[in-house]
Order: C-alpha cells, then structure tokens, then sequence
C-alpha cells in the first residue's frame, strides 16, 4: 500500500481521499483527512462517536458538500471546492445504518431501483444474481415491513450492490442488528463485499467489529485520523494511548522516563526513544499481565493482592492490587495501585490470593504523556 | 489510470441550482399581489381617500375592532370549554360529539347567516311562530335584530370556534396526565387544576386558535354584506366596484393587512410555543372525570348546543326554505353551477399542490436561508383576505392587459382585450396564492416521513433529484398529496369575495350564485346550492374527525 500523496500525477484506483476538512459551523469536525481506499481493499473507519467518521464517509458519498480537499473514485475527480460529481453519477454505493429501503417497493423493486435504465431481461438476471449472494432469493416479492432487521440489512446490500459500484461505503451497518444475528450478517457482507471487488469503506464505532471485517484500520479522533495499518498493526504497535485504549480496557500509569525506563507500580517499564526527563504514559493490556504463584522466581518480582475475579466466558478478569492495603491514587492519577488482568479459561483465584505480576513488553506501550487529552 | 487533475466529463461546476430558483420564483409571483397592494400606498389616490378617511374608515375601524373583540371572545369560551369538557370529562354521548364539535367547520359563514337571516327576519318562522301560535300577538315585542353587528358576531362565533376547539383539544390530550394528577394529589380539584394548570399550559394553543378565527372574521365578506356590517372588506368591494376607485380600494387593502400582520404574529408566535402532537396514549382513565346526574346533562347540553346552532339548525333552515317553496327554490337548475365550481376546484387544487410539492421539495433538498425565505414568503397567503388578493392581482393584471392591447393595437391594428383579468386564470392565481399554506401545510407534513436517508439512498442509486421525486417521494406521500388535494378542492368551493371579483362575467360558481340570490333576497333559492357547498365542506371535515377518532380507540365510553 503506498502512501497518499497529493500533487502526484499518478492516482490509484479505488477512493481517494485526499487533504478533506470540514467545518460545522464554527466546529472543525474533520482535519485534512487523507484516506486510501484499493479495489477489493475493505478499509475501517472506527473512532468514538463525534470524531468525524460518518462525516468523511458522507463526503465520500456526495451527501454532504465538500469544503476543502479532493475526492477521487478510480483516479477521477468526483469532488474538489467548484467541482462536484453529483452523488448518482458517482458509481458510490452506500448501505445505511437505518437500511432507507423504499417502503412502497418490495425487494426487487428496491434493488432494481439503481439499475433502472437496464434493459428489462438483464436487469431481472442482476436483481436475482444480487439477492442469491446476500440469501434473500426467496424474498423478491416481499415488502420491507415485511423482513426482519437482518434481511433488510441484507436487501439494502444487496440494493447497493447491484449497479457494481466502485466503491462501497457503509455506515454502521449492523448496529441496529441484535447481538446474534450481527455476527451472521456481517460474515455474509464480508464475504459479498470481498467477491464484489469493489473498494469497500466501513464506519464503525465497534473496534472489534472492525478487527472482523477489516483489511486496514483506520483509527479516528476529533476529526483526524491516528493511525492507519493492518489490524494486526494497529492493535500490536498502536500509535498512540488513544488507539491502544480503543481497542478494549487497558491499565495506564503515568510517570518520569528516568534510564530509558518508567517506573510503575508493577515494575520499570522500557520507553525506547522518549527523551530522559520527559512526562511518559504507560498503557498495559490487561491481557498483557502475566500472574504467576507468588513464592516463584519472578524477576522483578511485584507482589498484587487479588481483590475480585469474574469469570467472563472465554477469558477471567482479575482486579489486583499491589503495594498493600492503603488506599493508593485513584485509577488514572500518577502511580495508582489497582490494576486489571486478563487470563484466558477458566482462572477464578479467591480474594486476597498474592501473585507475583510480570509485563508481557509486546502488550505494554510507552507513549509521551502530552499525548494525553 | 489517468491523471489527478482529470476531471470526470460530467462533472458539473457548481452553478446556480434549479430547485432554489424555481422556490424563489414561485414565491415572488405568489408574493407579488400582496407586495401590490402594500405598494399601492404611495399612489396618490386624489379626492377618494380624503373622501373614504372622512366617511367610512372610523366606522371600518370601529367594526373590526369590535367583530375581533366580540368573535374572539366567543370562540375562546366556546372553544376551550368545550375542548375541556370532551377531553378531560366522561359524559353520555362524548365520543360523538368529540368530532362532532367540528362539523361547523363546514358551513360558510355567509351561508349561516342566510339561513339565520331567513329564520330570524320578521316574517320569518320564528317570529311568525312567536306571533301567531303561542299567541304572543303584539306586533312591538322587541325581537333583537340578527342583521347587526351583535348578529354577525354570533354567527361568526358559531362557525369559527372549531379553530380555537380543535387546537385545545389537541393540547389539552397532548398535556402530561402526571402534571393533572400531581395537582390533584396537592389538593386541587379538577375545576381548579383546569384553571390553574391545563388552561395556562395551552395558552399558545387558544391564541393560534384565535388569531386564526379572527383572520377568517376579517375577511368574511358575504355574512357582513347581508347583515349590513360595514368592514374593510366590504368597504374594498364598494370602493372597488361601486365608486370604480381601484386604487383607493387597494389603500383600504392595505390598511386591513396592518390588522391582519398583527395576528400573523400572534398566531406565528403561539406556533411556535406549542408542540403539534395529537397525544397518543396521554390520556388515562385516571384523569378523565366521570360525571353523573345533571352534570353529564349540563355537559352534553353545552357540548351540543354549538353543534346545533352551527350547523342543525342553519341547515335545517335552509331544508326549510327549500320545502316551503320547492318549484322556486329548485328553479336554478344546479348543474352549470356545480360543475364551474368542481372544475374551479379541481384545477385549482391541481396547480396548488404542484406548486406546493416543488417548493416543499426545494426547501427539503436546499436548506438554505432564501429557500427557507421562499417557503414563508410562499405560505403567506393563508392570512390575507380574499378580497385583498384579489386587489393585488386585479390592478397589475389590468395594467398588463393595457399594455399588451396598446401594443398590439399600434402595430398590429388588433385589440387584445382582456387577456389575463376577468379571466379563469386570474381567479386560478388567486386560489393559489391564498390557499398555497393549506397545500404546503399537508405535503411538508407527509414528507417528514420520507427519511433523509431514503434521499440519499435514491441518489446514490443513481437517481436525479427529479427521479428521485417521481420514483420516491410521490409514491411514499401520495396520500399526503391526496389530503392537501381534497383541502384546497374544498376551500375553493367555499370561498366567495376572491371569485366573485375576479372571474369572468357571468361564470358563476355554487357561492357565487348563492351570494347573487341572497343580495336579492331570494334566500330560497339561494338555499339549494348553498346546502351543497355545505355537503362538500363537510369532506374534510369528517376526515378530521376520523383521524380524532382513530387516535383513541380506547376512549371508554362513559
């Protein structure tokens, strides 16, 4: 993947998004943004809710007016300031949050409506191919009050599909879908999308529904984006507290890097390239501690207190703490002592039971504190 | 793969966008007759406004004042008492009368006060039944006068409390039944928490309700005309067509929309306030009173009486004048009539919801401050009298028709005549400038429920904006469309001084006709069409009360 670059002559296919800021009144909500998106490249968009996310996707799509940048679907401009490519002459399709399927259409009617200038008998063949692959062949005939919210989220795929667009965009797809049914829909989508080709862009504010379905995560906050990589990258060598924190519960101490190093109550922790002297953070997985018998060799060895431990399915999570009884800081204050652990299986040690704690260093991260909202 | 700076063909510059043009253009020609008139102020008008300032206009003031006074008193009493009692009671016979409150609705009030006039009159049943049957035989037993001012205000009051009935209805179903009980549980009885908290809570509502009945009083011609109540409107119409004065006639326009401003604030101002919920759900047992004995009586009695006096009585009367004298009555026959009002209506519901839907389509796809301003500009029309607009497009209608046959008479050696005045297409223009609000009021409603989504749906499907609103919108609001359809179909049926100033000679209309017999005083005859411009008034009417019936299926009957 190379990286986005403005003033080259060059474009790859695909979306381009490049330079893209935007303004809500007075309020920046996206801050020169670039986002690359290949063919049959499934990119994520995950950051809280407010970050701008749906706002870049909507520009993407022509809802919303661009402001400031370029917009770019298979190396032609579709959107710059004076320039716009209306949103049906783009080649964009977009799946809804809320589906917006057409409630005076049934099914096939729906997923017909972009394909109108078709002539009948192929546009027949496109309706049925489209509804074979998201399993709703059987529905052509049914209204959408009629489905449930999992089929409906499949017929307004199956809708978007249809034209073979470019570039497939979807917004929170299957937030409105029960627990359940959502791991089953959005396996079908991933597969659909993948053999469609198109370059796919999903927002998302669930980062494990990202790490899911993504080829490539990008991590939003307060209009910009953080990081973006491979999951593997973005969850293993994370950019920064904030996208390290975002994908689940961490533990996070601050301290002084004194001798490339940062003293925490669960032992010094390595910070390669931060000056010496300088305000560190440290955020530690909780899947990062190890526990071990409190009497082993551990070196160093941080005795932690058990003061719960809930089993949550395939993992256990323990609530530790070190340094005695006293009430230490509170959790986010400069060397708190109540920490979390996460154990896989089964692992329910009684309250008061003393472990010896080490740092797996591929879970801990050190980040400048100024990093810090 | 092609270069960063390519630009897709279609790609289109931004330019100046259709639909905003369109709004803004619709709502300068819908403007432009009220813009007229207000204009008209600085024509030097010569002698006739001395003439009118010295004569007539205390006594226009005057009766305004006093009409507005007297109706808006009524209608508050009646209206909110009535809404009170049918919401917050259980008695005999409230379900019925719940929508049966508004069938009064449906009756003109220039047809009301005919068939008070004829039933009331020396002469008339009533007296001679007074006189003769009960034997109360003195020909100086005073009988209060229904051609007054005290008579117009009544039966005015008696067609125009729905208005006030049907916004307080709604407040007082849409007011928290948790804030009723909690002033009951601090000790408050219901008559006492009615006024204290339910009445205060729909102020807004009664003011709307008001201003808008008070609109309806300052443009009621007919019922004034008949009872010899002198107002700005039939001092517009003399001016007008008795002294040939059109532009002192505008003046007087003009100074009638200062009375009309003040209530579009009024009624602006108290929309604003109140949530348009028909409150579904909000009403429970617990609040509702169950009253018994002579209580229930008195309810029902107060609850039917205005529905008998606004409509039974006015229309049995009229059934009366027709059966006294059949072979008169009946002698006009009612189809030509009929007919140029159902084509009147129909076309002019036709353009009106097309003009309707573009400009709520425009201001659903731009939102920008001069399609906001277009739609308000183009709603306008709802507060301005009949006889105004028909000032405001009569004299530029005129003018142009002078031009044109000036023209082409110097070049051409043709007269053009009347090409735009005293034709149907005036009085088309007319309706749509006055009952644009009633359309744009139902196709904005229906299309809050296509969801923003859906557009973008659409677009992204490849549709235009235009396909987009062939294949989306109309389908999804066809009933919304149908609704506003049936509305303006009726009000034009209705309306009387618009038509009667600007159609072409001798095309008359069921109103018109009407109004011709009544100012001759041949009431029987004019009972006939009168009674069916009545039945076709009652169409949307009872939609409405079917709607109130639908949302409480639950209404427990006592």
């Amino acid at each position: 993947m190379s990286e986005p670059a403005r003033d080259i002559p060059t474009m790859p296919p695909g979306l381009v998004m490049l330079g893209i800021s935007h303004h809500f009144g007075r309020r920046r909500v996206l801050d020169s943004v670039d986002l690359v998106v290949s063919p049959g490249e499934l990119v994520c968009l995950v950051g809280p809710s407010g970050c701008g996310k749906t706002t870049l996707l909507r520009i993407a799509a022509g809802l919303e007016e661009l402001q400031q940048g370029r917009v770019l679907v298979d190396a032609c401009v579709v959107a710059e300031p004076g320039t716009v490519v209306p949103p049906e002459r783009r080649g964009v399709g977009l799946v809804f949050q809320d589906t917006a399927l057409f409630p005076h259409l049934d099914v096939a009617g729906n997923v017909g409506f972009g394909i109108a200038r078709m002539p009948a008998d192929a546009r027949r063949l496109r309706i049925d191919e489209v509804l074979h692959q998201v399993g709703m062949s059987d529905y052509a005939a049914s209204y959408p009050h009629q489905l449930s919210g999992g089929q409906q989220q499949r017929v307004a795929l199956a809708r978007a599909l249809a034209p073979r667009p470019r570039v497939m965009l979807l917004d929170e797809p299957f937030s409105g879908l029960d627990t359940r049914l959502r791991e089953q829909v959005r396996d079908d989508t991933l597969h659909v999308l993948k053999h469609s080709g198109a370059a796919a862009l999903m927002v998302t504010h669930d980062p494990e529904e990202a790490m899911f379905m993504a080829d490539r995560i990008a991590v939003m906050r307060d209009g910009h984006i953080e990081q973006d990589g491979r999951p593997v990258d973005v969850y293993g060598t994370p950019a920064s507290a904030f996208v390290a924190a975002f994908f689940g519960q961490v533990n996070v101490w601050q301290g002084m890097v004194r001798g490339g190093a940062v003293d925490t109550p669960i032992g010094r922790i390595a910070a390669p390239g931060l000056a010496e002297g300088t305000r560190a953070e440290v955020v530690v997985r909780p899947e990062g501690m190890k526990l071990s018998p409190g009497d082993g060799p551990v070196e160093p060895p941080v005795a932690a207190k058990v003061l719960a431990a809930r089993l949550l399915g395939r993992s256990s999570w323990i609530h530790l703490c070190c340094g005695g009884d006293q009430p230490g800081p509170k959790e986010g204050e400069a060397g708190h002592l109540h920490f979390h652990a996460r154990v896989p299986g089964r692992f329910l040690p009684c309250e008061g039971d003393v472990f010896a704690v080490t740092v797996d260093p591929a879970q801990a991260f050190v980040f400048p504190a100024a990093d810090t909202k | 793969m092609t270069t960063a700076s390519s630009t897709r063909d279609f790609a289109v510059p931004r330019r100046i966008d259709a639909w905003t043009v369109v709004a803004l253009l619709i709502a300068v020609v819908v403007a432009a007759p009220i813009v007229v008139v207000v204009l008209s102020i600085a024509v030097p008008a010569g002698t006739i406004w001395s003439h009118l300032a010295e004569t007539v206009l205390p006594l226009y003031i005057g009766n305004s004042l006093l009409l507005m006074a007297g109706v808006g008193i009524g209608v508050a009493v009646i209206g909110t008492g009535t809404a009170w009692l049918v919401t917050m009671t259980q008695f005999p016979g409230r379900r019925v009368l719940e929508w049966a409150l508004l069938v009064p609705l449906a009756v003109p009030a220039y047809v009301i006060a005919y068939a008070y006039a004829a039933l009331l009159d020396v002469g008339g049943p009533l007296q001679d039944w007074l006189r003769r049957d009960i034997g109360i035989l003195r020909p100086d037993l005073w009988i209060p006068n229904v051609r007054s001012l005290g008579g117009a205000i009544v039966v005015l009051t008696l067609v125009l409390y729905p208005y006030v009935y049907l916004l307080c209805r709604a407040a007082f179903a849409d007011q928290s039944t948790a804030l009723l009980e909690a002033s009951r549980m601090l000790g408050r009885g219901p008559a006492r928490s009615f006024l204290t908290l339910a009445l205060p809570m729909a102020r807004p509502a009664i003011a709307g309700g008001i201003a808008l009945a008070l609109m309806e009083t300052l443009s009621e011609f007919g019922a004034m005309q008949h009872f010899g109540v002198q107002t700005f409107v039939t001092g517009i119409v003399r001016t007008w067509q008795g002294l040939g004065e059109p532009v002192g006639a505008a003046q007087l326009a003009a100074m009638l929309m200062l009375f009309v401003l003040a209530l579009v604030v009024i009624e602006r101002r108290s929309r604003g306030r109140r949530r348009y919920a028909h409150g579904q759900g909000a009403y429970r047992a617990f609040t509702t009173l169950h009253l018994r004995g002579w209580h229930a009586a008195a309810a029902a009695a107060i609850c039917a009486a205005p529905v008998l006096f606004g409509f039974v009585v006015p229309a049995l009367a009229l059934g009366w004048l027709i059966w006294q004298d059949p072979e008169i009555a009946l002698a006009t026959p009612l189809l030509p009539l009929a007919l140029n009002s159902l084509i009147l209506g129909a076309v002019g519901a036709a353009i009106t919801v097309a003009v309707a839907l573009i400009v709520a389509y425009a201001m659903r796809l731009r939102g920008g401050p001069a399609v906001a301003a277009a739609g308000r500009a183009a709603a306008m029309g709802y507060a301005i009298p009949g006889a105004v607009i028909a000032v405001g497009i009569m004299l530029p209608f005129a003018w142009i028709d002078n031009q044109v046959d000036a023209i082409m008479r110097a070049t051409f050696g043709i007269s053009t005549g009347l090409l735009l005045s005293g034709t149907v297409i005036a009085v088309l223009f007319g309706y749509v400038v006055r009952f644009l609000a009633v359309a744009l009021n139902a196709v904005e409603a229906s299309l809050t429920r296509v969801t923003p989504n859906m557009d973008g749906a659409a677009r992204l499907l490849g549709a235009t904006t235009w396909e987009m609103l062939r294949r989306v919108h109309v389908p999804l609001i066809r009933g919304g469309l149908v609704t506003a359809s049936i509305l303006v179909f009726v009000e034009v049926m209705k309306e009387l001084p618009a038509t009667l100033l600007m159609r072409p000679f001798n095309f008359n209309t069921l109103a018109v006709q009407t109004y011709h017999f009544a100012a001759d005083e041949r009431l029987a005859e004019a009972a006939p069409p009168a009674l069916l411009v009545v039945a076709v008034g009652l169409l949307p009417v009872l939609v409405l009360a079917r709607r109130i019936a639908r949302a409480r299926p639950e209404g427990n009957g006592a």
